[in-house]
C-alpha cells in the first residue's frame, strides 16, 4: 500500500507539470496580448512590465481591425440556428426512416451513412459553386448547408437510439387519437432528450469552429464573417504588421469557448463521448 | 401506423433531404463526373476522360504532400494514443485533482483548428527565434510543430474515452487477477487493455481520420510553406483548386482519389480492430 502512495505523488507531480505544458499556449497569448505591439517580438516570455504595457490597446485595435462583434454574433447566429435545425429536423427524419420499412427509406439511410466517410474536400468546390448559383451565400442558407452536411451524423444516432423505443407505446398514442405528428413530439421527442444533448454538443462545436465552408460560401468581401473567417482575414493577410492585434483577437476568440466549456462541461465530456462510442 | 406515417413524408423527411441534396447528393455526384473532366466553372465542363488522373501521378507536390501526410499520421496516432492512454491510467488511479485535470487536459479539444494553429504558430515561433530561426525556415520545424500541436489537441478528447472504458472495466476481475498474483503490468496487458479494445478501435478511427484529413491547423501553422513543402493532402488539394488556373479537374480528380484512400483506410482499420475485441 506504502508503494501505491508513493506512485500517486509521483503521478500528481508529473500532472502538475503537464497542466502548465498544456496551458501554456494559451497563457503566452493572454499575455503578450497586453504588451505594447512593438515590444511583443523583442522579449515574448518576458511578463508585461510597466514600461511594455499597453493595456487594452491591442483589444480596441482587433475589435476595429476585424469586426469582431459583429463576426461574433453571425458566428453565433449560424451555429444557434444550425444546431436547433439539425435537431429538429434530422430527428424528424430519422423517425420516419426507422418507422417506415421499405426500399427508398433503407437506401436513404445508408446514403446518410455513406456521407459520413467522405472528405469535405471532395465535394467542396462543387457545392460551393451550386450554393453561389442558389444565393445561397447568406447566413441562412448556411444554416441550410449546415443542416445538410451535419444530417449524416445526426440522422445516424437519432435512427440508432428511436430503433431501441418500443413501438407498443407509439401504437397506444395512436389508438388514443394522435395524428403522426403529435405522436411524434409528445411521445417520442421527450425521450430522444439524450441523444438530442450529445447530437447538439457535436453539431455546435463543429459548426462554431468550422472555417473552410464559410470562407468558401460566403467569402472575405461581406459583411457576414464568422470568428475563424475574420482571424484567418486579419492574420492570414494583415497580421504581421500588428502583433498586439492578432494576440488580442486569439484571446477573444479563445474566452467565450472556455467560458462555455466550464459552464457545460458535464454535459460536454458526456456528449463527446456518447458521440464517439456511437459514431 | 406505417400507412398513416408514410402520408407525412413531406413533413418528416423533405426538409433534411433537400438541405442534403444542396450539401451532398449534387455536389458528390458532380464531383465524381467532374473529375474527368476540364472545366473553369461548373457548367461547362469538357470530358477529357483520365486525364486529369494521368497528371495526378506527375505532380510532385501531390505526392510530396501523400508522403508528409503519411509520415505526420503515423507519427500522431502512435503519440496521441500512447499518452492519452497513460494519462487515462493516471486519472483512474483515484489521485486527488482528477477532475481538474481531466478539465484542464480535454479543453484544448474545443478551440477550432484556426484559432489553435495561429496560438502555436506564435508559441512556436517565440521559442525559435532564440536559434535566431522561425517555423517556416525549414520543412522539419512544420512537421514537428505539426505533431506537437496535434498531440496539444487531441490527447484529452481520446483520454476521455479511454477514461470511460476503463472504468467498465469490472473491478472483480481485477481483484481475482490481483489475487491470482498478477503484478500491475500483467494485470494491464492482460486484463485492461483486452478489455478496452473497443475504446482502442474508436481511438483509432477517430485519430486516424482526423490526422489523415486535417486541414485547418495545416493553413494556420506553415500554410505549407516553405515552398509547398508541409502541405498535407487536404492543403494540396485545396490549393489546386484554388491555386492553379486550369487545373480544377485535377483538384477534383485529386479529392476522388483522397477520398477513396480514406475510405479505405477508416474501413479496413475499423474491421482489423473489431476482430481484437472480446466479449465481456
Amino acid at each position: 500500500m506504502k508503494r501505491k502512495t508513493a506512485w500517486n505523488g509521483i503521478i500528481f507531480f508529473v500532472l502538475c507539470i503537464l497542466v502548465v505544458v498544456f496551458l501554456a499556449p494559451i497563457l503566452f497569448v493572454f499575455m503578450n496580448s497586453f504588451k505594447g505591439r512593438l515590444y511583443i517580438s523583442n522579449a515574448p516570455f518576458a511578463l508585461p512590465t510597466e514600461k511594455t504595457f499597453a493595456g487594452l490597446t491591442n483589444y480596441i485595435n482587433g475589435v476595429e481591425k476585424t469586426n469582431f462583434f459583429s463576426a461574433f454574433g453571425w458566428s453565433a447566429f449560424i451555429t444557434v440556428f444550425s444546431v436547433l435545425a439539425i435537431l429538429l429536423f434530422t430527428s424528424m427524419a430519422a423517425y420516419y426512416l426507422t418507422r417506415v420499412n421499405n426500399r427508398f427509406t433503407s437506401g436513404l439511410y445508408y446514403m446518410f451513412v455513406f456521407s459520413m466517410i467522405v472528405p469535405f474536400q471532395m465535394v467542396m468546390f462543387t457545392m460551393s459553386k451550386l450554393a453561389n448559383i442558389c444565393r445561397l451565400n447568406n447566413p441562412p442558407g448556411m444554416v441550410l448547408l449546415y443542416l445538410g452536411f451535419g444530417a449524416g451524423l445526426a440522422v445516424f444516432m437519432f435512427c440508432g437510439f428511436i430503433k431501441s423505443i418500443p413501438l407498443e407505446i407509439e401504437e397506444a398514442a395512436m389508438i388514443d387519437g394522435c395524428n403522426p405528428l403529435q405522436t411524434f413530439f409528445r411521445v417520442v421527442v421527450p425521450i430522444l432528450k439524450p441523444t438530442a444533448i450529445t447530437v447538439a454538443i457535436l453539431n455546435a462545436m463543429w459548426i462554431w469552429n468550422d472555417y473552410l465552408l464559410p470562407y468558401l460560401v460566403i467569402g472575405l468581401s461581406t459583411p457576414y464573417k464568422t470568428i475563424p473567417v475574420a482571424v484567418q482575414y486579419l492574420i492570414g493577410s494583415y497580421g504581421a504588421k500588428d502583433m498586439g492585434a492578432m494576440m488580442a483577437l486569439l484571446v477573444m476568440s479563445v474566452v467565450p469557448i472556455i467560458v462555455f466549456y466550464l459552464v457545460c462541461q458535464k454535459y460536454i465530456i458526456e456528449g463527446v463521448v456518447a458521440g464517439a462510442v456511437k459514431g | 401506423m406505417q400507412k398513416t406515417l408514410k402520408k407525412y413524408f413531406p413533413i418528416f423527411v423533405l426538409p433534411t433531404l433537400v438541405a442534403f441534396a444542396f450539401a451532398f447528393i449534387l455536389p458528390f455526384v458532380m464531383g465524381v463526373y467532374l473529375s474527368f473532366c476540364k472545366f473553369k466553372t461548373i457548367t461547362n465542363a469538357q470530358f477529357v476522360g483520365l486525364e486529369n488522373y494521368v497528371k495526378i501521378f506527375a505532380d510532385r507536390d501531390f505526392l510530396n504532400a501523400f508522403w508528409f501526410t503519411i509520415r505526420f499520421s503515423v507519427l500522431s496516432i502512435l503519440t496521441i494514443n500512447i499518452f492519452a492512454f497513460m494519462l487515462a491510467l493516471a486519472l483512474t488511479r483515484k489521485i486527488k485533482g482528477t477532475n481538474l485535470f481531466r478539465t484542464v487536459f480535454f479543453m484544448p479539444n474545443l478551440i477550432g483548428g484556426i484559432v489553435l494553429g495561429y496560438i502555436w504558430q506564435q508559441m512556436l515561433n517565440a521559442v525559435l527565434m532564440k536559434y535566431e530561426t522561425t517555423l517556416v525556415a525549414n520543412a522539419t520545424y512544420g512537421f514537428w510543430g505539426l505533431v506537437i500541436l496535434m498531440n496539444w489537441q487531441m490527447i484529452g478528447y481520446m483520454m476521455i474515452i479511454y477514461i470511460a472504458g476503463l472504468q467498465n472495466v469490472p473491478t472483480d476481475l481485477l481483484e481475482a487477477a490481483q489475487i491470482d498474483g498478477a503484478t500491475g503490468w500483467q494485470a494491464l496487458t492482460r486484463v485492461k487493455i483486452p478489455l478496452v479494445m473497443p475504446s482502442i478501435t474508436i481511438c483509432l478511427f477517430l485519430t486516424v481520420s482526423n490526422s489523415f484529413k486535417l486541414f485547418d491547423q495545416n493553413l494556420a501553422l506553415t500554410a505549407g510553406a516553405p515552398g509547398k513543402r508541409t502541405a498535407m493532402l487536404a492543403l494540396d488539394i485545396y490549393n489546386t483548386f484554388y491555386g492553379r488556373m486550369g487545373y480544377e479537374g485535377v483538384g477534383q480528380a485529386k479529392a476522388l482519389l483522397f477520398f477513396i484512400v480514406v475510405a479505405a483506410i477508416a474501413l479496413t482499420q475499423l474491421a482489423v480492430t473489431r476482430r481484437k475485441e472480446v466479449e465481456t
